[in-house]
């Protein structure tokens, strides 16, 4: 990530992952990407990245206990089923 | 009083919510824990803080949805209420820390990337084990206060990022920048962690999920 066209293009990388560039600054990119290796591992990393994240972002599961004491606090515990 | 029943877009009587319908508030509440203690966990990184922020944002909730303007979703406010609880938390716990609001100087660039170790095809059920997801969470907590609520309410909860800056008061700009920010630190600390792993023999015991 020398190269001074990587540094250039870095602050719009996540933006592109994101499809949410236009379609010049998307050919600039892509013609970037097809010379230069170091870039694409990065944006397949970066990615991976976000996906990772996209998929555990249901952990942690809600210990039990919490619900019930929530619902005391706001003095609803009385309408709610258990 | 009128009889008109204003819906909100999730299905929630605005209209007996603002009046303090306790049953209406009920469902609410339960609608939304889970999300809310989660966001709280992961802005906190603790589960008996994330408790604490998701009792007050309720107890507030409650108190100021006569207030509430419907301009944004519902939804989107009680991420505003938790989201401040916790940064006041925050702030609490770390008076002489950095401001929140401003990025440190060192947080205004962009992470160079240092790492380049292709990763990617590790196979998910090794980037997904348990001790991996131990690291995730512990990258999340890593990362500045400024860019981590962003990175969790954008890329973790799926807000837009219009809503993102509805929910911390900034512009959608601000709110790219940040994100980027943070996805790139976290790029390459994901980068460390499973680039040394693919060096190492698969551990023997990999444990539950
Ligand atoms: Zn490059």
């Amino acid at each position: 990530m020398a190269h001074e066209n990587c540094k250039h293009l870095l602050g719009s990388l996540s933006e592109y992952i994101d499809g949410a560039l236009g379609d010049e600054i998307c050919a600039e990119i892509e013609k970037h990407l097809a010379g230069c290796e170091n870039c694409r591992v990065v944006i397949d990393s970066l990615k991976k990245t976000v996906y990772l994240y996209h998929v555990t972002s249901e952990d942690p599961q809600v210990p039990d206990g919490v619900r019930n004491r929530l619902m005391q606090r706001l003095d609803l515990k009385d309408l709610i089923d258990k | 009083m009128s009889d008109e029943n204003i819906l909100t877009e999730d299905g929630f009587s605005l209209t007996a919510l603002q009046a303090g319908d306790k049953v209406e508030f009920a469902r609410l509440v339960d609608a939304y824990y889970q999300v809310i203690y989660r966001l709280a966990v992961k802005i906190l990184g603790n589960p008996q803080d994330a408790e604490d922020i998701l009792q007050e944002t309720f107890i507030k909730a409650f108190r100021y949805l006569p207030d509430f303007n419907g301009r944004s979703r519902l939804s989107t406010w009680l991420y505003r209420i938790a989201t401040n609880e916790a940064l006041m938390l925050i702030r609490r716990r770390k008076p002489d820390a950095i401001s929140i609001d401003e990025p440190r100087n060192g947080d205004e660039q962009d992470q160079e990337p240092l790492q380049i170790v292709d990763w990617c095809c590790m196979p998910e059920q090794e980037m997904l084990s348990s001790e991996s997801r131990e690291y995730l969470d512990q990258a999340i907590e890593s990362l500045p206060t400024s860019l981590r609520v962003v990175f969790v309410l954008r890329d973790i909860e799926g807000l837009s990022t219009l809503e993102t800056g509805e929910v911390l008061n900034l512009s959608e700009t601000a709110v790219k920048t940040r994100l980027s920010r943070a996805r790139l630190r976290l790029r390459e600390e994901l980068t460390r962690y499973y680039g040394d792993r693919m060096g190492r023999k698969p551990v023997a015991n990999e444990g539950g999920r």
